[in-house]
């Protein structure tokens, strides 16, 4: 079995790199569910359908949305040659981080072998003392309940943060004409907008 | 489903009379299963995340198969909004009520037999409530990424933006 996970793996790391090098948005988008994907199926072989079932449907969803969002767009390519200055930057960070990685992964307990110290405690006690079957859904919303409420928190804040900045227009009237200039603002413009300040 | 047949002659907007035929057809068993998963998400994996993931992709499904006005006639943006914070609130006012017996989030209710439906005391209401928010919030981003996002407009069909309002 761990043959075809690496094997996955493997096709994740591919896709991944095609997304990236890839001159048309819309492929780069396609690249980025073939690595979702690939994850479910990683989640489904290790026995995780809870996060299994969330992955698929999210990736499933966020293809569609960002498709829908590419397709419709004039410009589904990118031109122009690659600067050096971010590509070595990243190289190096990147040989930086393998670096760590070697180390910190030593460390880890081997897969397969989990150290089951919390967990054990809930599998062990998670029906009887919550009374749900799914133990996922009973550490949510039970053992780790704070959890999940700073995780609706977290979305509740995106949907706020996405509101405001995508919404077309502010909250004037529409005879007002929206004269906001965006970049650097000039000594006059600092004048007539921040005037009451 | 009549309002959906009308709409389905109607070639102005949306996509083929093929893809929403398909859609009728589909839309309702795909609601059904979205709130299995949220329902039994005690007892089966799946919860509320999975299953409000899945609620809001039907009604994704319908924007895209009927166009704009069919999704925001099923859930405009005020009700999106207000379906939102409802949910968050009320999950936190299930978390307030634990208070009646000792601290916050503590499973206050009777826990029943294992395996059943009324069972787990408050954990199928909180994903309830997880549910009815993140079918909102996610609905809500969709609408407002592809809606009245200023990208998309300008490429799709040159009309005047209509306010949000």
């Amino acid at each position: 079995m761990e043959i075809i996970l690496l094997l996955l793996m493997v096709f994740m790391i591919i896709g991944s790199i095609i997304a990236i090098e890839t001159k048309n948005l819309l492929s780069s988008v396609i690249s980025v569910g073939v690595v979702g994907f690939s994850l479910s199926i990683i989640f489904l072989m290790l026995g995780a359908p809870d996060i299994a079932i969330t992955q698929v449907v999210v990736e499933i969803l966020i293809l569609v949305v960002l498709i829908r969002a590419t397709i419709t767009t004039d410009n589904t390519s990118i031109e122009g040659a690659r600067d050096t200055f971010p590509f070595v930057s990243s190289l190096i960070f990147f040989g930086l981080f393998l670096m760590f990685a070697y180390f910190a992964v030593r460390e880890l307990p081997k897969f397969g072998e989990p150290l089951m110290r919390v967990s054990g405690e809930y599998l062990r006690t998670g029906t009887e003392k919550t009374g749900a079957t799914n133990i996922v859904t009973s550490v949510l919303l039970d053992f780790r309940a704070y959890d999940t409420l700073g995780e609706a928190t977290v979305l509740f804040t995106s949907i706020v943060g996405a509101f405001v900045i995508l919404r077309r227009r502010g909250r004037k009237g529409k005879t007002e004409i929206d004269q906001e200039k965006f970049g650097i603002l000039e000594d006059e413009d600092i004048k007539q907008n921040f005037e009451g300040f | 489903m009549d309002r959906l047949k009308e709409e389905m002659r109607d070639t102005s907007r949306g996509m083929t009379p093929i893809v929403k035929t398909i859609v009728r057809f589909v839309i309702g068993i795909i609601v059904i299963f979205g709130a299995y998963i949220v329902l039994y998400g005690h007892v089966t994996p799946g919860g509320g995340f999975a299953g409000g993931v899945i609620l809001a992709s039907a009604y994704v499904l319908l924007t895209l198969a009927f166009g704009k006005e069919m999704g925001l006639s099923k859930m405009s943006n005020t009700g999106a909004s207000i379906l939102d914070n409802s949910g968050a609130l009320a999950f936190v006012i299930i978390g307030l009520l634990g208070f009646t017996g000792g601290y916050f989030f503590l499973n206050f209710l009777p826990k029943g037999t294992p395996f059943r439906l009324f069972s787990a005391g408050m954990i199928p209401l909180a994903n309830v409530a997880i549910g009815v928010k993140v079918t909102a919030s996610v609905f809500a981003i969709f609408m407002a990424l592809s809606i009245f996002g200023r990208f998309i407009y300008q490429a799709s069909e040159g009309e005047e933006p209509e306010s949000e309002e």
